[in-house]
């Protein structure tokens, strides 16, 4: 299959590839899909308290070169985001930038879980409420 | 070598250093897929285009009477090759119409016999479909498992067999895993209890010694394509005494081919099966020799160079120009993406709607995990040792590369077990 320009970039320079501290409660950690589907993404965001910006985020991910390319790209949008905005984030967009093809779908899927799950990770460790989190960034 | 002695930096530095000598891009390691036409194979069915182009069957004229002539030696060549007598081969458009003939054939023939058939859980699709297709029309399939190393076990076929068996149908080799099943037993055993023994033998014929005598084989598929010749022609080998083995014809036209498979003959095709399989016996002894030693060399280079890598399949009983291993950790589509300039094969089916991988590497045994990081490499007559050389650098550096993506490869480093880790499935 043919692959777009943009996925063939971020798979031969992925972005921020890394691990950052998990048991850290600056860091919230999103680890999702399973070996036997042949993905595994986890991303993880490093979280301003005070302003709730994410100042970095890193990933790792196993996968075919779209979900590489998904995960990668997801790490460069939630970069300089508020996690409510951050949160906005779909994977439609993620296709559309990454010129998925319908059977890769699932890629960014999997990226847009992986952002939700590591936002909720870092809630949870700072005992932030669903919906509070505009309240607070209101500040 | 360290796993951690790469990085991405001189990823780079080498995508731009000149290609060794002898290696060209793209470069072709899939010869199990298809191969590669000879040129000698060429050259012997150039002049059967167009200075002799007569029908095998005109019987009044010398146009005719030449292409009979050209036909008639491809089939010696064919049933020289695999200890056959010349009547005994017919000519098909390929292994998957001679396998569905023989399946089907045998069926339809002997139905009043008996209406079971066995066959393995490996086959290719073209033996597997034909089944589940007699399975619709009450024919009775029992799909042997095979073991973790992909052959079948005789007593499970054995204990399979019923007074109501009237065909085992087992490929002589795997096209995924190279495994090559134990022929001569399998037939032994049929012919003990008077089952007819088809096999599939597209990946074996050529490459190593095939006899269909000393064998027990009643049914042999085979194809020009996989052994240098021409894409569109194949043949069956079918039993003419000890048992002789009638089937029912799936064609009906003329009554070509013993009224096995009617249709005019493709004439350069078959001349160039009939070239392929000639030389494939006078060059298989050296040929297997220089693909079993390169195969070797290339599955000991990444033994060296990486860890977690597993090979797949028997390699007591095994094709020499196959190698299948999983590079744990990584995923087989993301690997062919980091090599897109050689061609070789993925256990994985990323692009697949059901997200399934392989169906032979699962009934190894492997988990899907371990299925989804496969790749096939099918060395062939024109692959040189630059070439393996070229194939497993490359793809040791994209492994390296990838599993520092990895987060599989990260965690099992650090100790934690991937199987006590309860993964959300999406």
């Amino acid at each position: 299959m043919a692959y777009s320009d943009k996925v063939i970039d971020h798979y031969s320079n992925p972005r921020n590839v890394g691990q950052m501290d998990k048991s850290s409660d600056e860091v919230g950690t999103g680890l999702v899909g399973a070996p036997e589907c042949g993905d595994v993404m986890r991303l993880q965001i490093r979280v301003n308290p005070e302003t709730q910006v994410i100042e970095d985020a890193k990933f790792k991910t196993f996968g075919c070169g779209s979900a590489i390319a998904s995960s990668s790209l997801a790490t460069e949008w939630v970069k300089g985001k508020t996690i409510s905005e951050a949160l906005t984030i779909s994977n439609t967009d993620i296709v559309k930038e990454l010129a998925l093809p319908p059977v890769k779908i699932h890629c960014s899927v999997l990226a847009e879980d992986a952002i939700r799950a590591a936002i909720g990770d870092w809630k949870k460790k700072n005992h932030v409420a669903e919906g509070a989190e505009v309240a607070v960034a209101a500040h | 070598m360290s796993a951690q002695a790469f990085g991405t930096d001189l990823i780079v530095a080498e995508s731009k250093t000149p290609l060794p000598e002898g290696v060209h891009l793209p470069l072709y390691m899939d010869n199990h897929a298809t191969t590669s036409m000879d040129p000698r194979v060429l050259e012997a069915m150039l002049p059967y285009f167009t200075g002799v182009y007569g029908n095998a069957a005109s019987r009044n004229h010398a146009f005719g009477w030449e292409a009979e002539a050209a036909v008639e030696k491809a089939r010696e060549q064919i049933a020289k090759l695999i200890g056959a007598t010349a009547k005994e081969i017919i000519f098909t458009s390929g292994a998957t119409e001679s396998n569905n003939l023989a399946i089907k054939g045998v069926a339809q023939m002997y139905k009043e016999r008996g209406n079971h058939i066995i066959t393995q859980a490996t086959e290719h699709k073209a033996v597997l479909d034909t089944c589940k297709r007699l399975e619709k029309e009450g024919f009775e399939v029992t799909y042997l498992q095979v073991q973790p190393d992909g052959l079948i076990s005789l007593d499970d076929l054995k204990a399979a067999m019923t007074d109501k068996t009237i065909l085992v149908s087992i490929m002589y080799a795997n096209n995924e895993i190279g495994v090559i099943q134990p022929i001569a037993e399998i037939g032994k055993l049929c012919h003990e209890k008077n089952v007819i023994f088809h096999t599939d033998g597209v990946q074996a014929v050529g490459k190593v010694p095939v006899n269909v005598q000393a064998e027990n084989i009643d049914l042999l598929s085979l194809t020009a394509h996989k052994i240098y010749g021409p894409k569109g022609v194949g043949a069956l080998y079918v039993r003419r005494r000890n048992p002789r083995v009638q089937l029912t014809e799936q064609i009906n036209g003329g009554g070509h081919e013993r009224g096995m498979r009617s249709g005019t003959l493709n004439v350069p095709g078959i001349v160039g099966l009939g070239k392929a399989c000639e030389i494939a016996g006078e060059e298989m002894e050296a040929e297997s020799k220089r693909l079993t030693e390169l195969r070797d060399y290339m599955k000991a280079k990444f033994e060296n160079a990486l860890d977690y890598v597993h090979v797949n399949g028997n390699m007591d009983h095994h094709l020499p120009g196959n190698l299948n291993m999983s590079f744990v950790y990584v995923e087989g589509e993301s690997l062919l993406m980091g090599i897109n300039d050689i061609a070789v094969s993925s256990g994985s089916a990323c692009t697949s709607a059901t997200l399934e991988p392989s169906y032979v590497l699962k009934a190894l045994g492997l988990g899907d995990d371990v299925a989804h990081s496969s790749i096939r490499f099918g060395l062939g007559r024109f692959n040189t040792k630059a070439e393996v050389d070229y194939v497993a650098d490359k793809l040791i550096t994209t492994v390296i590369k990838l599993r520092e993506l990895s987060p599989l490869y990260e965690m099992v480093k650090e100790g934690i077990d991937l199987s006590k880790i309860e993964w959300a499935a999406h």
